[in-house]
């Protein structure tokens, strides 16, 4: 019997992009996924940003860890109705100020597990937050969703 | 004849461990590498490079200053310090920088199209970087700022492993999600020994150009509790100014056109800062 690929319930999956660092990626990522979910969507939150991971001190869960199940991670619920779920590399750190400083093949094998192995369930919308560039993260991410057919990019900008 | 024994074996021990990580080799003619980091991005690391190069050079005339830009993906020293164009070659078939205000340049953002992303893995990414490092003519430089991209990834590693570096400047603004990132920053060059000489806070208040009512945008005096929590110095505090950004979107940055600037006095006294902790350069 063939495993029912964690991603197998996830609707639309949006990419959230900007090149430029420090634009507002996170913050619009996170704004999204709750006006979404104030929709009554079925949302989640990839962080994939393994050097700078905003996401859990925005949503006030940087002290959560997250745990196994039998499809792999269980995401941390976050938001008002705890009907958001989301993961990040911020939840796998001993301390949240902890550096990250990999190389490229480690954040591809990183990012590879959290598309693979994170048990989401059923969504409506998957929103992943980048870090800035056009990088390992990047490419590693769409390499690992190139069979999940119903994807799109938003880009973010300041006027500068 | 033991303790001897003893200290050949830690000897032994040292080369085999470090067998494997590469060699740091100065850059030829440059005395002393400082590099402007964050962690994260869009705190003003480029336009805090580009203002601190031309303050070291206008506090004392008699050194020469270069900028490396090392962000390869989002190169943004050409347009701020008013340069394009592909560089030439030497006879030895090195880069020449690309001149101007005095500062000897080199950036990828001379070797693509302006608007040309660049889609690299890290690898590709290092052995650019390389290139911008080791295949450049910079002559005689007294100090080569290089201007880092967002992270702790491979450039920062590759750049910290491969050149020796007298000292790191971090930038952040004083947001919270900004510190957390500038606190890696400072950590991950702590892992790489690299000394870190202070914390630069950017943004840090924003005044009324019409009332002059002042607003912390960013939040009040973050990058003080950081520095204190690091046990790190500030070098210094850069107001939310509009003509800082201006100036360097038109690529003349406020240290060269507005001298005289409250933002421009605040850059030439980091510079006076960052040269008072440098170690004495080598002869």
């Amino acid at each position: 019997l063939a495993e029912r690929s964690n991603l197998a319930g996830v609707q639309h999956i949006v990419l959230v992009l900007s090149g430029k660092g420090g634009v507002g990626k996170s913050s619009i990522s996170t704004e999204l996924a709750l006006a979404l979910r104030h929709a009554g969507k079925r949302v989640g939150i990839l962080d994939v940003d393994l050097c700078g991971p905003s996401i859990p001190r925005m949503l006030r869960v940087q002290d959560s860890s997250v745990h196994q199940c039998d499809s792999g991670w269980v995401p941390v619920l976050v938001g008002q109705d705890k009907a958001i779920a989301l993961m990040s590399i911020g939840f796998l750190l001993e301390r949240p100020d902890d550096a990250v400083v990999w190389r490229g093949p480690k954040k591809n094998a990183l990012i590879k597990q959290f598309i693979t192995d994170v048990a989401w369930g059923d969504l409506d919308f998957l929103i992943v937050d980048t870090p800035p560039g056009t990088s390992d993260e990047h490419i590693s991410t769409v390499e690992a969703l190139r069979s999940h057919q119903l994807l799109g990019a938003i880009l973010v900008t300041t006027p500068q | 004849s033991s303790s001897s024994g003893d200290e050949a074996l830690r000897d032994k021990r040292a080369r085999i461990l470090s067998r494997g990580l590469p060699k740091q080799k100065p850059i030829e003619g440059v005395k002393q590498v400082v590099v402007v980091a964050s962690g994260k991005g869009g705190v003003g690391k480029s336009t805090t490079a580009v203002n601190l190069a031309l303050a070291l050079a206008a506090n004392d005339l008699t050194k020469e200053v270069g900028l490396l830009d090392a962000d390869i993906y989002g190169p943004s020293i050409p347009k701020m310090m008013n340069l394009k164009g592909n560089p030439e070659l030497t006879s030895k078939n090195l880069m020449r920088p690309l001149k101007n205000y005095g500062i000897a340049c080199m950036s990828m953002g001379f070797l693509i199209e302006e608007t040309a992303p660049v889609v690299w893995r890290g690898l590709m990414v290092m052995s650019a970087v390389e290139k911008l490092l080791r295949q450049v003519d910079w002559g005689q430089l007294d100090y080569l700022v290089i201007d880092m991209p967002p992270g702790t990834g491979d450039v920062q590693l590759s750049i910290s492993q491969n050149i020796p570096l007298a000292g790191a400047v971090i930038v952040s603004t004083p947001q919270d999600v900004a510190l957390l990132d500038a606190h890696k920053g400072a950590e991950m060059f702590r892992k790489v020994h690299v000394p870190v000489l202070g914390l630069v806070q950017n943004m840090s208040v924003f005044q009324c150009p019409k009332c002059k009512h002042e607003t912390h945008i960013f939040g009040a005096d973050g990058v003080r509790d950081l520095a204190k929590t690091l046990g790190l110095d500030i070098l210094g505090d850069i107001p939310l100014h509009v003509n800082i950004r201006e100036t360097c979107d038109s690529g003349q940055p406020v240290v060269i056109s507005q001298p005289q600037s409250d933002a421009a006095k605040a850059y030439l006294k980091i510079a006076m800062e960052i040269v008072r902790r440098l170690p004495v350069a080598p002869a």
